[in-house]
């Protein structure tokens, strides 16, 4: 009787923290650490890029056509900006029972393939997609050191044409990255983009 | 070389028969939305490649099929303009017979807020509108059977 008393509790208790936790990071906001499974195997955790000067974390996977628009443009993000102090975080948050192209050894094979050198995370809870309020895939957002903290500086897309990079003029996370190497502020903090919907597990 | 043109044969007899998709800027969409008709309009944002989007397409199909004079159903494909040909190939194989509209516009932060400022841009996607009242829905997830009548119904 007590077990079960205490499941009702917990239960109610768990809705209660789930109700007050459905507003999304939004810019400015501090981020809480997390820690996911890398594919190699190793556990990464936001606290990991302490020493740098901030972060590029995108919500990609596998399966979806603009991720993979987007694929060599991500590759080089990190390139141009990992030795700046901005290195990309890729996490990938498909479920895999909806999405088996995204599961976890199918993302560690399209790491392998295309050499990331940055990490390639699983979101398998989900629950770090859901904090930032990440809605398809890629979705990028660009975070800044300040002080102890990581702070939202930039949301949205990479830049203004998938299609095509060589015809794209607006590069907003270069632009965003740029503007904050330089301390100024980011002209344009937040973009939208058509997207695959992140495939969210069946509730 | 044979077999190519018996391909395109055999896609130009089914296309003859089957819907094609309009390739359009985004001044015909907004004035699909904004249009001063008597009819609800039902705007549906998909891709070929969105397989939620694809999965749903029988229930907007569905309505179309059903020639309610106060409905209008329109899909807003959003696969890439130089894609048509795949588009107008799936519109033959499906044998869809809804309004196909592909919207030409890469630089989606141009107009994305224009159809419903709480979109993120993921899809699929669903506006509902009616003209009369000025009542509208907008649904930025994948449709289950019976949301479309119950969406209609509450814009009414």
């Amino acid at each position: 009787m007590k077990t079960k008393m205490q499941s009702l509790v917990m239960l109610i208790c768990a809705g209660i923290l789930f109700a007050g936790s459905t507003t999304s990071y939004q810019l400015g906001d501090s981020v809480s650490d997390f820690k996911l499974k890398n594919v190699d195997g190793k556990m990464v955790s936001l606290s990991d890029y302490k020493s740098g000067k901030g972060v590029i974390i995108i919500f990609d996977c596998n399966t979806c056509p603009y991720s993979r628009a987007y694929n060599d443009r991500i590759i080089g993000l990190n390139k141009k900006y990992a030795s700046q102090g901005f290195p990309v975080v890729a996490i990938n948050p498909n479920d895999p029972a909806q999405s088996p192209g995204d599961s976890f050894d199918e993302m560690a094979a399209v790491a392998k393939k295309k050499h990331y050198d940055f990490p390639y995370l699983q979101d398998l809870s989900q629950e770090v997609a859901h904090a930032f309020g990440a809605s398809n895939t890629p979705h990028v957002f660009v975070l800044k050191k300040d002080g102890s903290d990581f702070k939202v500086a930039y949301i949205g897309t990479i830049d203004n044409n998938t299609r095509d990079a060589s015809a794209a003029d607006k590069k907003y996370v270069e632009d965003a990255v740029n503007a904050l190497l330089e301390n100024k502020p980011v002209a344009t903090p937040k973009t939208k983009a058509i997207g695959c919907g992140i495939r969210w597990k069946n509730s | 070389m044979r077999k190519p043109v018996f391909l395109l044969c055999l896609f130009l007899a089914s296309a003859a028969s089957a819907q094609q998709a309009n390739v359009i800027k985004f001044d015909k969409l907004q004035a699909l939305i904004d249009a001063k008709s008597d009819q609800v309009q039902v705007i549906n944002f998909w891709a070929t490649w969105c397989a939620p989007c694809v999965k749903e397409l029988p229930l907007l199909e569905k309505l179309n099929a059903a020639n309610d004079p106060t409905v209008k159903v329109t899909l807003i494909n959003l696969d890439f303009a130089d894609k048509l040909d795949k588009v107008n190939a799936f519109i033959a194989r499906k044998n869809m017979k809804t309004d196909v509209l592909l919207l030409d516009e890469i630089d989606y932060n141009t107009w994305i807020d224009k159809v419903d400022k709480s979109w993120g841009g993921a899809i699929p996607a669903t506006l509902i509108i009616n003209p009369k009242n000025g009542r509208r829905k907008f649904l930025d997830k994948e449709l289950q059977e019976g949301d479309l009548e119950k969406l209609i119904a509450e814009v009414k």
